[in-house]
């Protein structure tokens, strides 16, 4: 019989009962929750006079509707700040784990859960967030869900799942130098296409991932969704083990040993089998940058935008057409010579201090070209933001013209004030290029914070390594 | 919820592949706390001219006569026909609410983004799965005859095209069971509490820091 892979041992640790159909009722360790998904849920649950089954698996923070500046003035959008008083007043009057705007550790729920050491090795970990595949990159099952699965999980503590099959994307060798984990993840989606990973979950391994760092591991898993997979996860390694250490909802002592003794079973055999497997050359990988309004519309940097002329498939052609129309671009450009209006560095897929690092690094010493109306940081988290203050990043990005902004999901997806305008050009390093996603009409190409750092230095997309001496 | 067993109507043919939950319902109406009331706001960038927000009078708006839904007879459509990867993306529920809103109980394509499936048998609205070449031939047949309807039969598992053609579809045993009854899941559910409350206990011994961790 065949080893079993990293996805049938977190499952099988989880099934409360199984039907003959293989419907499986899955236990849920963590339940993240935020203020645009939950409301509904709680709601449904008080209309139905439910009590929340365990309370103490919940964190909930107000992430999307957050200002990243003036937090003084609090929420100026009623309608927002509706939303987020309603999960205030939900989640407190049950007495459930809550980070209020103003607490220092309020922030992205995806980088607050592995920050906190609320999501940790072998858990079930879900969220009303179709971005908490993050998570999976501690070894964890964690994929997003709608909103009357949050109601059903505060209820009972389980969902019905089935259990889906299991990819494994393999990338082996060493990635170029300037090559990082978003560019990876935007490679194999170009790979594979958006609906490459729909109906599995898949695990992210071969010695390129291994050598990531636990940040960057979350990047890629970040973004399964995008290639169509709910779950997105990487196996325990020593890395994951000491990143969990000291956390302060992580185990202790002993009890961390132990703890760790388990997590480090949650690896693939090396003879299970998947049912499908993708492999990648990890030298053969640029940096990349999105041209269209599909996550797997992507092109490497010195590349050009495609022309839909040489597109065989008549339904791919017109969607690519129709994507160059939006994005306002003529096939076979250079992508160097795109010119973005703004640029964001942010979002639950690139706001970790390693990206704020990453970013800073290109900027130093530099200035922000004239042609770039902003250039925002985002901090992921209070922490986060606290901590590259201490290394002095914020002064790099405020001498270069920068703004440095509160934690949030802030243009992202632009549900607060932070947009673009209809028209403006984005080099962001957030995970959705769909149209309107950063503002109605706005256009976005999808990058890493490296090369978002040097568009903004630039004024086009260009390799951080041919800037101009600093 | 609602259940589904037959429904008949009229089809709306959205060509599109990767149609997702933000072109679906745009975040700003994100914002509510309600259920309810996201219909005049379904596909808002592509069936408004001017830009939106919430609590906005749409009957004032401008709206795209390029669009089909604002197109009759598409405009009383309850049957959404669209390409491949249908509602990627976020996991907004609110795009199923939103297309529940504006009248629609089934949405046929060739394939479904996995968490879109989900919410969408949650909420009564039927995700059928039909071939390329079935799609396609529904969509030759609503071209050529607008507002022909269209039945989707859940007890039989079938599609029935304008033409008479009948197609087959599948949904997993406990969705259709749960869907032809308009079953309550929650309920359902928590006739097991025991044993969720036995796993419970088997979790306390075999991984006793996964529920302490959490009182931190």
């Amino acid at each position: 019989m065949a080893g079993k892979t990293l996805y049938d041992k977190l499952w099988e640790a989880h099934v409360v009962r199984e039907e003959p159909d293989g419907s499986t009722l899955l236990y849920i360790d963590r339940h993240l929750v935020h203020e645009v998904t939950s409301p509904q849920a709680f709601e449904g649950l008080r209309l139905a006079g439910r009590k929340p089954w365990r309370g103490d698996s919940v964190l909930a923070v107000p992430d999307h509707n957050v200002p990243t500046a003036n937090r003084d003035r609090g929420i100026e959008d009623p309608v927002s700040r509706t939303q987020v008083e309603t999960l205030e007043t939900n989640v407190t009057s049950l007495g459930l784990k809550f980070f209020p705007m103003a607490d220092v550790r309020q922030g992205i729920v995806h980088v607050i859960g592995p920050e906190q050491g609320a999501t940790l090795p072998g858990m079930t970990v879900v969220c009303g967030d179709s971005h908490t595949s993050t998570h999976g990159a501690l070894g964890a099952l964690a994929f997003g869900i709608g909103t009357s699965e949050v109601e059903h999980v505060l209820a009972t503590q389980c969902l019905w799942q089935k259990k889906t099959k299991a990819m494994q994307i393999r990338v082996e060798g060493e990635l170029r130098p300037g090559v990082t984990a978003k560019d990876v993840v935007l490679a194999i989606i170009g790979r594979i296409g958006t609906a490459g990973g729909t109906g599995y979950a898949i695990e992210f391994a071969g010695s390129a991932i291994r050598s990531l760092s636990i940040e960057g591991r979350m990047s890629i898993c970040n973004m399964s969704i995008e290639a169509g997979a709910r779950a997105g996860m990487v196996a325990v390694d020593e890395k994951t083990i000491e990143y969990v250490r000291g956390k302060p909802q992580a185990p202790s002592g002993e009890r961390f040993e132990q703890a760790a003794a388990y997590w480090r079973t949650l690896v693939s055999d090396p003879d299970a089998e998947f049912d499908a497997v993708v492999e990648m050359d990890a030298a053969e990988i640029a940096p990349q940058v999105s041209w269209g309004t599909s996550p797997e519309m992507v092109a490497p940097i010195n590349g050009r935008v495609p022309d839909p002329a040489a597109e065989s498939d008549p339904v791919r052609a017109e969607g690519m057409k129709r994507a160059l129309e939006y994005m306002d671009l003529q096939p076979n450009t250079l992508m160097a010579e795109i010119r973005p209006d703004k640029v964001f560095i942010g979002s639950c897929t690139n706001s970790r201090i390693e990206d704020l690092r990453a970013a800073a690094e290109v900027v130093k010493g530099r200035r922000k070209a004239d042609n770039i109306k902003l250039a925002m940081v985002v901090p992921g988290s209070g922490l986060v933001k606290q901590q590259a203050e201490q290394e002095g990043l914020d002064r790099i990005f405020l001498d270069a013209g920068f703004e440095w902004r509160e934690p949030g999901c802030s243009m992202c997806l632009a549900m607060n004030a932070d947009r673009l305008e209809p028209g403006e050009r984005c080099a962001s390093t957030s995970n959705r290029n769909f149209e309107g996603r950063q503002g109605q009409g706005g256009r976005t190409h999808l990058v890493s914070p490296a090369l978002a750092a040097a568009a903004a230095v630039a004024g086009h997309f260009i390799e951080p390594s041919a800037l101009k001496e600093a | 919820m609602q259940a589904f067993t037959v429904h008949k109507g009229i089809v709306a043919p959205l060509d599109r592949s990767n149609v997702d939950t933000d072109a679906i319902i745009p975040k700003q109406y994100l914002k509510s706390v309600k259920r309810t009331g996201f219909g005049p706001n379904a596909f808002d960038d592509w069936r408004y001219l001017d830009p939106g927000e919430p609590g906005m009078d749409s009957s004032q708006r401008r709206i795209n006569p390029d669009f089909v839904l604002n197109q009759a007879p598409f405009d009383q459509a309850s049957i959404l026909l669209a390409r491949k990867n249908f509602g990627c993306g976020s996991s907004r529920e609110h795009a199923v609410w939103a297309l529940t809103d504006f009248g629609f109980r089934a949405v046929i394509a060739p394939s479904f983004a996995d968490i879109f499936f989900s919410n969408s048998c949650k909420n009564g609205l039927l995700p059928v799965v039909l071939a390329e070449d079935e799609v396609q031939a529904l969509f030759d047949q609503v071209e050529a005859n607008p507002g022909a309807q269209v039945e989707v039969n859940l007890e039989e598992m079938t599609v029935t095209a304008p033409d008479g053609t009948v197609f087959r579809f599948t949904l997993d045993e406990d969705r259709r069971h749960r869907l032809l009854n308009g079953l309550d899941d929650i309920a359902l559910t928590l006739q097991y509490a025991d044993d969720i409350r036995a796993y419970e206990e088997r979790q306390r011994r075999e991984w006793p820091w996964m529920a302490e961790h959490s009182q931190g």
